[in-house]
């Protein structure tokens, strides 16, 4: 962190990498705990924490493997602490299963995923966007995914703080998508003031014990259990449970319980929802992409435009649940949709599930481990245009 | 008696989540009745206790106990459990989990958490086999037994639990059986006081499947066997090898002290904070 300088506004200004200006969300966010293991591309984070937690009266731990590192942050959190992991493909891999629990049991984390290549061990050190549908689908059950993206330093700070803000408010496992790209490289990073950080923190409880129902459903649908240790003693458990928080298996309790997961996220989309766009008024060849390959969309954007081809690009700042509604605004005058992504083709399913009646959806795709580049995107859509392409 | 079934009424959930889950002749009760004894006799506050476990007959313990109490995933109490303390190093933090759960699937975490001696009393209930799953073969099954995925007798080699904590690094090890459960429940007491990671396995009965498979359906054969096996280490000490084959020690095998991961863990961060200040 070697530029130390201001905005003329006064902003701290960093020059960091994407895996730092997580490190610094983080603890502006006022993450107290964080549990994790050591994996390419994403140990800048722990390394981060380890050195930066102590420091803020917060705790580090280096776990067993990343099953205990997920289990480490969620027992955190039913103790009170906001708490945050970090990994990549394998190490997300082993923490599903937790990843569910955390989920039914209402108990806020943050997990980073900077994601590799894969299948399997793949390929550590090089970038990827293939854990997409991992992250909506990975833990057994049906559960409703929260996800964030970032396309540059910038935004991983950004996404990092929106993460927590959201697991408090929702009290479920946010998840913050970025890939080794993003993780790795350097920008100016313009840090936030102490003023401009306004903490989101789970409600406590507002009636005594003998009248708490840990596992109530309000109108909102979330269930914002009390820290452990304050009086209120009830049952946490990843079985489906009631509003007292014990099991059941009561068919009309399970659906209760199992509707209200899912509302809570559904009915709160559009605060989850986060996008950017650009030119896309007039487009009618409109890129779809978020992270690395959305600042090559940006550039394709750039290229195309200056040829007179009529395209726009809508960035993906949050995944899932997929923004649905901004999709349809920004297609609108779109005759063809193209998903750029670092994978042999995820994202496209949720973009085809919207609108593939009405417009062509057409996959732009790379998986060698390498960056999309903006002259391949611009390959790909003037095929389109002109049956072939002459770049 | 009666006055013993009301101390420990006040810690149960008597009116939410009865009856348990547990069969008839089940150790688990007894044991849960001797660890609710050892809280009372040291008048530690409801408020004051995490009680965590991981998955199996033993594992619904919590859902019956008035604290503050954590039911997660298969194997994995411990992690859980190293997180509240971490975050709350005031409270006092009580795992407990089956043979199954901690030893096979919850290995790894087991003796990484011995090694980091933080301060969490863990209480294994051994009772040979899988029961919630209907009876399949534990690592702590012995050679030869019958279990439904060892229809032809066992020839996994067992873990002795004691010996793996020992060498992990646990600072205070005992082991005892729930046919001795006044032992049983003055070990559980010193454990809780320990400072530092404290484990205890209690030798129990599931004549359901382990005793049916086995020749001992009724629970007395199987408490009769407990103290048929059971060895004193005073007495084991004098024992050769083959006097012990087939035996189970019992007693206080390690009391130390050493570090406490949690003590550490904020000595550093408030010499770190203090060095900001200045």
């Amino acid at each position: 962190m070697a530029l130390n300088r201001t905005t003329s506004d006064g902003h701290p200004v960093r020059f960091v990498q994407g895996n730092e200006a997580v490190v610094l969300g983080a603890l502006h966010s006022g993450c107290r705990f964080f549990g994790g293991y050591p994996i390419t591309p994403s140990t800048e984070i722990a390394e981060g924490m380890a050195r930066e937690l102590p420091k803020v009266g917060g705790v580090f731990i280096q776990m067993e493997d990343e099953i205990a590192s997920i289990a480490s942050i969620i027992g955190a959190s039913a103790a009170g602490a906001k708490s945050m992991t970090a990994t990549s493909g394998p190490g997300f891999s082993l923490m599903q299963e937790n990843l569910g629990f955390a989920y039914i049991t209402q108990l806020p984390i943050v997990i980073v995923n900077v994601q590799r290549g894969g299948p399997s061990t793949g390929l550590p050190t090089k970038l990827a966007q293939s854990d997409t549908m991992q992250a909506r689908w990975g833990t057994h059950g049906d559960y409703t995914a929260v996800v964030l993206a970032a396309s540059s330093v910038q935004e991983s700070y950004e996404a990092t703080i929106r993460a927590f803000e959201l697991a408090e408010k929702l009290s479920t496992p946010v998840i913050v998508l970025l890939d080794e790209l993003i993780g790795h490289m350097r920008e100016k990073l313009i840090l936030r003031m102490k003023k401009d950080i306004k903490e989101i923190r789970r409600p406590f409880p507002k009636v005594p014990p003998e009248w708490y129902f840990p596992y109530d459903i309000p109108n909102d649908y979330t269930a914002h259990p009390a820290p452990f240790g304050e009086g209120f003693r009830y049952s946490i458990t990843g079985l489906v449970h009631d509003r007292t928080g014990f099991p059941t298996s009561v068919p009309s309790e399970v659906i209760e319980r199992l509707d209200a997961l899912r509302e809570k996220i559904i009915t709160h989309r559009k605060e989850i929802w986060n996008w950017k766009e650009y030119e896309v008024t007039d487009a009618k060849y409109l890129i779809v992409a978020y992270g690395s390959a959305a600042r090559a969309a940006r550039g394709a954007v750039a290229i195309l435009r200056k040829k007179r081809i009529k395209a726009g690009f809508l960035e993906l700042k949050s995944i899932w649940p997929f923004p649905d509604g901004p999709l349809m605004s920004a297609a609108k005058q779109a005759k063809y949709v193209f998903v750029a992504e670092n994978n042999m083709g995820q994202l496209i399913h949720a973009v085809r599930e919207n609108i593939r009646h009405t417009i062509n959806v057409i996959p732009i795709n790379r998986y060698d481990g390498h960056p999309l580049e903006p002259e391949q995107i611009v390959y790909f859509i003037k095929e389109e245009v002109y049956g072939h392409s002459t770049v | 008696m009666g006055t013993q079934l009301s101390e420990i009424h006040e810690y149960l959930r008597w009116r939410k989540r009865f009856p348990t889950v547990w069969c008839a002749g089940c150790g688990d009760g007894t044991i849960m009745g001797a660890i609710l004894r050892a809280i009372h006799d040291l008048q530690m506050p409801q408020d004051s206790i995490a009680f965590i476990s991981g998955i199996g007959c033993s594992s619904r313990m919590p859902i019956y106990l008035d604290f503050n109490t954590l039911h997660t995933t298969h194997g994995r109490a411990l992690p859980f459990a190293t997180g509240v303390k971490l975050v709350r190093p005031d409270m006092n933090v009580i795992v407990v989990s089956g043979d199954g759960d901690a030893l096979a699937i919850g290995g790894n975490h087991f003796i990484h958490t011995c090694r980091r001696n933080i301060d969490i009393t863990m209480v294994l209930i051994n009772n040979s086999i899988y029961g919630m799953t209907g009876g399949q073969v534990a690592p702590t099954t012995p050679i030869g037994a019958i279990a439904h995925t060892m229809p032809y007798g066992n020839i996994d080699p067992p873990f002795d639990a004691v010996e793996l904590s020992l060498a992990a690094g646990a600072t205070f090890v005992a082991r005892s059986t729930t046919y001795n459960i006044i032992q049983t429940t003055n070990y559980i007491k010193k454990a809780l006081q320990h400072k530092g990671f404290s484990f205890v396995e209690i030798i129990s009965q599931c004549p359901v499947l382990y005793g049916r498979l086995n020749g001992m359906p009724d629970p007395v054969d199987m408490l009769l066997w407990q103290k048929e096996v059971a060895v004193p280490l005073s007495k084991a000490k004098k024992m050769s090898p083959e006097e012990l084959e087939g035996k189970i020690t019992t007693g206080i095998f390690r009391d130390e002290i050493r570090p406490e991961y949690t003590e550490q863990v904020y000595a550093l961060s408030e010499k770190l904070q203090e060095k900001s200040e200045d």
